[in-house]
């Protein structure tokens, strides 16, 4: 077990250490930031002592080590636009893309659940033929073109729904939601919807998988057998079992939702980190687009592996069977 | 051997694929979106980026219009006074570029890989499954988002971006199919004719992976047109030379407020028509050919 979860940890290790190459090589070879400091009557000694005060003077190598020892204390640097450490920008911009992200989530359990197990119960149904559909379609259809067409229906003909924005927020220890207020619900409810889908579309697949062999497997005959209540057997006896899948795949899929939130934060003007990161991409803030790629990057890999490390935990055919695949 | 692995896994694949009537209508619609991909030049009524044939004051206007030249706007014109049936045609001829061109690398790649990794065995395989599974561990859309902030705008860029998120699905699904066959008693029977081992991998362990391959690839494909068009839509993906339709729903995004659908919403429309007829394709390929991929 120790063994398997020291491994565990050096596999992350590695991850990090080449997305960190790949993201501030990558990032480092596009663009040029002096430009953007540069007023256009900036002569050559400008611009050197703009270059110079960047940092950008140093080898590219060295430039890199200086970034990793940054980064070690958490500092990722001053955004070139807004003239602010980027971390405190991603900090701030976070509350609203994990609100998003996480009532996507209940939307997406909440309604995807069900729908699953009326699909894996009676597999053969029109109605389980409906579900599979929906479910294919959600999975397959860009979200982008579903918000859209939500904006259109419900904000531009209906005007039922508000089409941009957060509303109203309350302050809770701290943290700005819009969860808690009735006009914050509105504008929030088009965005989780839009960002649910997929995830919807997930948990109705694994769902009716997970009923398609759990109700087959010998226990549940017995529980059947032994007279307890179909209610019960249902909702304790194989729910049981099929959520175990179920929430590990949503949290390795949580890496996902956040960057398809960079999507559905652009189409409803979610202020979120996805929409900050397509604004500093438009205008090549350097340092921001650095550091939200890390943020998503080191969020993800930590994600994963406190996943695996508990799955292992709750079932040892993961570390016991990992190399015979 | 090879040969008959080459024209199907079974006589009649053709009518058993074409009793399923959501089927034919995908293939139909599929290829119908091929042809007019392949003919855009020939059957648009004008070139959408060439300057000197669009005009700014016939902008916006709605779906059934005409230019002062009594040239016919079916479908309206966008903010640039652009034809919106033409632009949506060289939409989806570079749409379906973009997602055979990126689907065919990755395959080659992936196919590849699976096959070395499944006929060497030992470090080999598990080397490259390691890498697969570490990519496969990432969600498509982070990686391709990566990269494209990484790489910026172009046909090339989004392409290679498509690729390296694609091409770890084909590596999994041939080596899983190859390793089967590997165990077959005509690879044995090859290998005991001291028949090379490029040509048992090539000539007969492969054509016996092509159906799996189809389906996988058919799958991929729309997946990889999705993501090019949700990339576009960001403006990440292709430059504004070349509008996919992802591009294209982008710009209409803004005159969405103003009630000018059109713009946006037709060519969602094929986008959708083409997505969701190229994953009904792979499902019933999947369901015809090979039964037992999940």
């Amino acid at each position: 077990m120790t063994e398997f979860i020291v491994k565990r940890h050096l596999q992350a290790l590695l991850v990090l250490v080449v997305m960190t190459l790949l993201v501030f090589f990558g990032v480092n070879v596009i663009g040029n930031p002096v430009y953007i400091f540069a007023s256009s009557e900036c002569d050559q000694p400008c611009l050197d002592a703009i270059i110079k005060d960047l940092g950008l003077d140093l080898p590219i190598w060295e430039q890199y080590l200086v970034f990793v020892g940054n980064l070690l204390e958490g500092d990722l640097g001053n955004s070139f636009t807004h003239g602010v450490p980027a971390m405190s920008l991603i900090l701030e911009r976070l509350p609203a893309t994990l609100e998003l992200a996480f009532c996507a989530l209940v939307i997406a359990l909440f309604v995807g659940l069900p729908l699953g197990v009326a699909a894996g119960l009676r597999p053969n149904a029109f109605s389980s033929k409906i579900i599979m559909g929906f479910s294919m379609l959600a999975f397959s259809v860009p979200i982008f073109w579903i918000g859209l067409i939500m904006i259109i229906v419900f904000s531009v003909t209906l005007g039922w729904m508000p089409a941009v924005g957060r509303g109203d927020t309350v302050s809770v220890f701290g943290v700005d939601l819009s969860l808690f207020t009735l006009d914050g619900l509105h504008h929030l409810a088009m965005p989780a919807i839009t960002l649910s889908l997929i995830m919807m579309a997930m948990v109705i697949r694994l769902t009716r998988a997970g009923m398609r062999e759990v109700l087959f497997a010998d226990y549940i005959k017995f529980a059947r057998a032994n007279g307890i209540r179909e209610r019960r057997i249902l909702g304790f006896h194989v729910m049981r079992n099929i959520l175990i899948p179920i929430v590990t795949v949503l949290g390795m899929e949580f890496g996902g939702v956040i960057a398809f939130a960079v999507v559905v934060e652009s189409i409803f003007s979610w202020p979120g980190v996805g929409k900050m990161l397509i604004d500093a991409i438009a205008v090549l803030d350097r340092p921001l687009i650095v550091a939200y790629l890390l943020f998503v990057v080191i969020m993800f890999v930590l994600l994963n592996l406190v996943i695996d490390i508990l799955y292992s935990l709750l079932d040892p055919r993961v570390r016991l069977g990992g190399n015979s695949s | 051997m090879s040969g008959a692995a080459l024209t199907g896994p079974a006589p009649g694949v053709w009518r058993v694929f074409l009793r399923s009537p959501s089927a034919v209508v995908a293939l139909i619609v599929f290829s119908g979106f091929c042809a007019i991909a392949l003919l855009a030049p020939w059957i648009t009524l004008q070139n959408p980026y060439d300057l000197a044939q669009v005009d700014i004051m016939d902008s916006l206007l709605p779906p059934g219009s005409e230019s002062w030249t009594g040239m016919p706007y079916y479908l309206g014109t966008d903010g640039q006074g652009r034809d919106m049936l033409s632009a949506m045609i060289y939409g989806i001829r570079i749409s379906l570029l973009v997602g055979v061109v990126s689907g065919l690398i990755a395959l080659l790649v992936g196919t590849i890989v699976g096959l070395v990794a499944a006929y060497r065995g030992g470090w080999v395989d598990n080397l490259l499954m390691r890498i697969v599974d570490l990519q496969l561990s990432f969600p498509t859309i982070l990686v391709a988002l990566i990269l494209v902030v990484i790489l910026g705008r172009g046909v090339d860029k989004i392409i290679f971006a498509l690729v390296v998120v694609q091409w770890a699905y084909f590596a999994r699904t041939v080596r899983g199919v190859a390793l089967v066959e590997s165990a077959r008693e005509y690879v044995d029977a090859a290998r005991g004719l001291k028949l090379g081992h490029l040509r048992i991998l090539f000539l007969h362990i492969l054509p016996n992976c092509l159906p799996t391959m189809l389906v996988v690839a058919t799958m991929q494909m729309a997946a990889a047109i999705s993501l090019e068009a949700t990339l576009s839509f960001l403006g990440l993906g292709l430059p504004p030379t070349r509008p996919s339709l992802g591009l294209l729903i982008a710009n209409g995004f803004d005159y969405l407020q103003s009630g000018r659908y059109w713009i946006s919403v037709l060519p969602g429309l094929v986008l959708l028509a083409i997505i969701v007829s190229a994953n009904v394709l792979g499902d019933r390929l999947r369901d015809t050919l090979n039964p037992h991929l999940s």
